[in-house]
């Protein structure tokens, strides 16, 4: 069976006054049926440009990509056919209702409304009470509903959501990740990407993407097995002097400020607990604390970015 | 179908609700009419005129008197020599010269018949023009009350002499104009702003996406405006008969079926826009720059075309708002048929094929 | 205290969009202000920087009275907000130089604060760039010193680090405790969670009112939740207001 979404040594190249800029830089990797696909990384890592060569909206410079087995230059009319897009402002028309706007994206894929409201009823049900309310004073969450209700209205079999959780509080980020696994039980595909390192361990598989280039590709357990270091949460009463005070210390290979923790990775692959303690105790930090804990997606990101 | 007219459904929505810009399109149109219509033919009433008077004897004294008793006119200075007319219009104020010839009486009752000149500053074209009605209107006046029952009437003529703008374009020119650019401005700079914003809001992106053909995007796209346009067309249409009294003297529906035309080229010069500008400021922009101003430049109803160099009339050869001028003038006010504009509708015919080809070409498929 | 505020109300007709809020901020405090959109933060933090008036309640923000000294209170305050207050078309330099000018700095304080700033971001070589051309953690960082120019008691953050990569996040919320450490107060509105456990405090705002106040760490204990995440959505759920 072909696979939903295979890339190969994609390219996509901008170019500025000053030369050029390599939004992508020859990337590649292929997607499995049926799964949560994340592409994780910050603004300006080439996430957008991916989503558009890959929904037929851009071309890229070098490298192929097809989707769904279709080729994204050729037969770009057939990839078309069967993708649902949600690109990353909400692309809902703000003067128009909530209707309105469903009947539209409805129309325009050629859909019934009626036909597909299967799909959409569990996430249309809750944005219904508002249904004549023009798009444009929805909140957030709901506007988020909307745009996906609409990218779905046409039993698409493969959906590329193009950073649907920026700007949107927990809670609606929270029920928008239930949604996409309740889509996922169905048998979608779905390409998601995300600027929120938190969010890789909601997706099966992740590729983390920095600069144009993939850091690693691997489920979210895989990446964090792989960091092979101990790291170690650290707090005090000073955490500013403590920041820099681990950062100066020759023995420590990193230490990043992780909300109320500092997470530290020392040189010495069996230093630990005590190398700590004892820093810490020569500078007479009040309240030390010092615990291990496992890598999160954040720490494996940074660790790569510095490869 | 049904796709294609939820997308037009959707287009007039997008219109509908947007009550400022609705206001503008409709209102525009209405107050550019109402405007210029009330200043042009604004009431005239003691208006400054002067007398040359070379002949000096009872009838051109008779005439004088009479002239200068009706409420038009203000006789306010005497001139003594051709020289002095000149002069007096230059010194603005004065509007018309009335000039007695040698000999007007001597003319006038010997050879039955005599001349008047009337000349008149036409840089007001309207004023102008009403002002010679009138005096020629009095001077009928003198004439018939000269000859009662005489078998042999006497007869004096009326040279008319217009002044700086010897064509006279005035309310009459000023419809055409009117139309021609309210049709411009709504369909080219409204198309062209309501598909720039679909890129911006990044709506356009799902619409690619979506199997809709980009060709019927674009008819979606413009249909509502050829509405709005054609409401337009009636509007004014409606307010320079019924307001401005200025009749349609050809057909009505040949007048329709050019001004759709001309609306069609308008539209594609619209989508033109569209394909390259990226945002609603540089499509509105560009639209006042390459649609607005040449309009009203080389279209030919605020300066007349055919006083420019060489180099401006070749320009305005390529403006389309030059071609629908002369067509709306030939049929509208001089009542002229298809026969006498065919060539006009051709080459506008032409330029809204190739626009429209050229527009439909370069509609991307795709974002950059 | 830097910031007191007690039943600090605001009601628009009937609407009752900020609910008797009581709380205080101490000097140099990083206080995250949490809340799910619609909650109230923003207005809120908008009577709190003198831009609207209290229906009912007092406040007092750098000792001013919020009613009859916002004058006071906006020069004693800066501000940042996610969508950069930094003109993109300006350069480095000559964005420092207009809000530097804005806050009446002398031109002699203007040349030295400038090279300072331009030294600790090590942004010397870019000070004639435009911030366009910058990438978003640098304007970011940039934002927050330009913010700080003018010595201000306290710094309003509105959600400061969306989108930059965790590099870039670490070494901002790195000169967000310098700063904190100089003795500025930092007040953070935000709904992403991550950047709450930042936070000495965090307030927790559901439909008007503070539903919790306390550090991220005492919060996680007392509702057994392993993340600020958790803590929210507890809190958040219970929310009438949809939010729509």
């Amino acid at each position: 069976m072909v696979k939903p979404v295979i890339v190969e040594e994609l390219v996509k190249k901008y170019r500025m006054k000053r030369g050029e800029v390599k939004a992508l830089n020859g990337i590649s990797f292929s997607v499995e049926k049926g799964e949560v696909f994340g592409i994780i990384g910050p603004d300006g890592a080439g996430k957008t440009s991916l989503f558009r060569i890959l929904n037929t909206l851009l071309l890229a410079d070098q490298g192929r990509a097809t989707v769904n087995g279709y080729d994204t230059v050729g037969e770009y009319k057939k990839i078309r056919q069967c993708i649902g897009y949600m690109p990353g402002r909400f692309s809902l028309y703000q003067d128009l209702s909530v209707r309105e706007n469903l009947e539209f994206f409805a129309a325009i894929f050629n859909a019934d409304i009626q036909e597909n409201y299967l799909l959409i009823k569990d996430i249309y049900t809750q944005i219904e009470p508002f249904r004549d309310r023009r798009a444009g004073q929805l909140s957030g969450g709901m506007k988020q509903k909307l745009a996906l209700c609409c990218a779905l209205i046409h039993q698409p079999e493969i959906l590329f959501l193009d950073e649907p959780t920026t700007g949107v509080d927990a809670v609606s980020r929270k029920e928008f990740w239930e949604m996409l696994h309740r889509l996922k039980e169905r048998g979608i595909t779905i390409l998601v990407s995300t600027s929120y390192m938190d969010e890789a361990g909601l997706c099966d598989r992740v590729a983390l993407l920095q600069k144009g280039n993939i850091l690693s590709i691997d489920t979210p357990e895989g990446i964090r097995g792989r960091f092979g270091k101990a790291v170690w949460a650290v707090r005090a009463s000073e955490m500013f002097r403590l920041l820099n005070e681990l950062k100066g210390d020759p023995s420590v290979e990193s230490c990043y400020p992780f909300g109320q923790y500092h997470h530290v990775v020392l040189k010495a692959p069996l230093a630990g607990e005590t190398d700590l303690r004892g820093i810490m105790d020569r500078e007479r930090y009040a309240e030390a604390e010092v615990r291990p804990i496992s890598p999160t997606i954040e720490d494996c990101f940074m660790a790569l970015m510095k490869e | 179908m049904k796709q294609f007219l939820i997308f037009v459904r959707k287009e007039w929505y997008h219109i509908w609700r947007d009550k400022r810009t609705l206001l503008i399109l409709i209102g525009m149109p209405i107050i550019q009419i109402v405007l210029y219509g009330f200043a042009l033919t604004n009431e005239i009433k003691n208006s400054r005129i002067a007398v040359l008077d070379e002949s000096h004897d009872p009838s051109t004294l008779a005439l004088i008197q009479k002239i200068d008793a009706s409420r038009y006119f203000e006789i306010t200075r005497m001139l003594h020599s051709p020289a002095d007319v000149e002069a007096v219009f230059r010194q603005g104020r004065t509007r018309l010269v009335i000039i007695f010839p040698l000999g007007f009486r001597g003319d006038l009752l010997h050879g039955h018949r005599a001349q008047v000149q009337l000349v008149a500053d036409a840089s007001d074209p309207n004023t102008a023009n009403m002002l010679t009605n009138y005096a020629e209107a009095i001077i009928n006046d003198y004439q018939q009350s000269l000859n009662g029952d005489q078998a042999l009437p006497y007869q004096i003529s009326t040279q008319i002499r217009m002044l700086y703008n010897p064509e006279l374009k005035g309310a009459y020119n000023f419809v055409p104009g009117v139309l021609a650019l309210v049709l411009m401005l709504v369909c080219a700079m409204m198309t062209s702003m309501s598909i720039v914003r679909e890129k911006e809001m990044g709506s356009m992106e799902v619409i690619l996406v979506s199997p809709l053909k980009p060709f019927r995007i674009i008819i979606a796209k413009t249909i509502p405006y050829l509405l709005v346009s054609l409401l337009n067309i009636v509007c004014i249409l409606v307010l320079s008969v019924y307001a401005l009294e200025v009749p349609i003297r050809g057909s009505l529906w040949l007048l329709i079926g050019e001004s759709m035309l001309f609306t069609i080229t308008s539209l594609s010069v619209g989508l033109l826009i569209s394909n390259s500008a990226k945002t609603q400021q540089t499509a509105m922009f560009t639209s006042m720059m390459s649609l607005f101003l040449p309009t009203l430049l080389f279209s030919g109803f605020l300066f007349p075309v055919e006083n420019m160099p060489l180099p401006l009339r070749v320009v305005s050869n390529v403006v389309p708002a030059k071609w629908y001028y002369i067509i709306v003038k030939s049929v509208m006010i001089k009542g002229l048929g298809p026969a006498a504009v065919w060539k006009e509708t051709l080459i506008l015919t032409g330029m809204t094929l190739v626009l429209l080809g050229i527009s439909i070409r370069n509609f991307k498929i795709r974002l950059a | 205290m830097v910031i007191t505020a007690r039943d600090l109300t605001k009601r628009f007709g009937a609407f009752v969009a900020v609910d008797a809020i009581s709380f205080e901020v101490r000097k140099g405090e990083i206080f995250g202000f949490l809340g799910a959109n619609g909650a109230g933060k923003t207005t809120a933090m908008r009577m709190l920087c003198g831009l609207s008036l209290p229906s009912s309640g007092q406040a007092t923000v750098a000792g001013y009275d919020v009613y009859r000294q916002t004058e006071q209170i906006k020069r004693s305050i800066g501000y940042m907000s996610q969508k950069f207050s930094l003109y993109e078309d300006l350069t480095v330099r000559e964005n420092i130089r207009f809000y530097a000018g804005i806050y009446q700095l002398s031109d002699a304080r203007i040349r030295e604060k400038t090279a300072k700033l331009l030294q600790q971001l090590h942004m010397e070589e870019q000070e004639k760039s435009l911030v366009r051309s910058l990438p978003l953690g640098w304007k970011q960082k940039l934002a927050f010193a330009i913010a700080i120019v003018h010595d201000p008691a306290i710094v309003f953050l509105d959600e400061p680090t969306g989108g930059v990569d965790p590099m870039m996040r670490k070494e901002f919320w790195s000169t967000i405790y310098e700063a904190s450490d100089r003795g500025i107060t930092i007040f953070v509105t935000t709904h992403y969670m991550d950047e709450a456990e930042y936070c000495h405090r965090v307030s927790i705002m559901v439909d008007g009112r503070i539903e919790a106040l306390d550090s991220p760490g005492r919060l996680m204990k007392r509702y057994a939740a392993g993340s600020m995440d958790d803590v929210f959505l507890q809190l958040a759920r219970k929310a009438s207001r949809t939010g729509a």
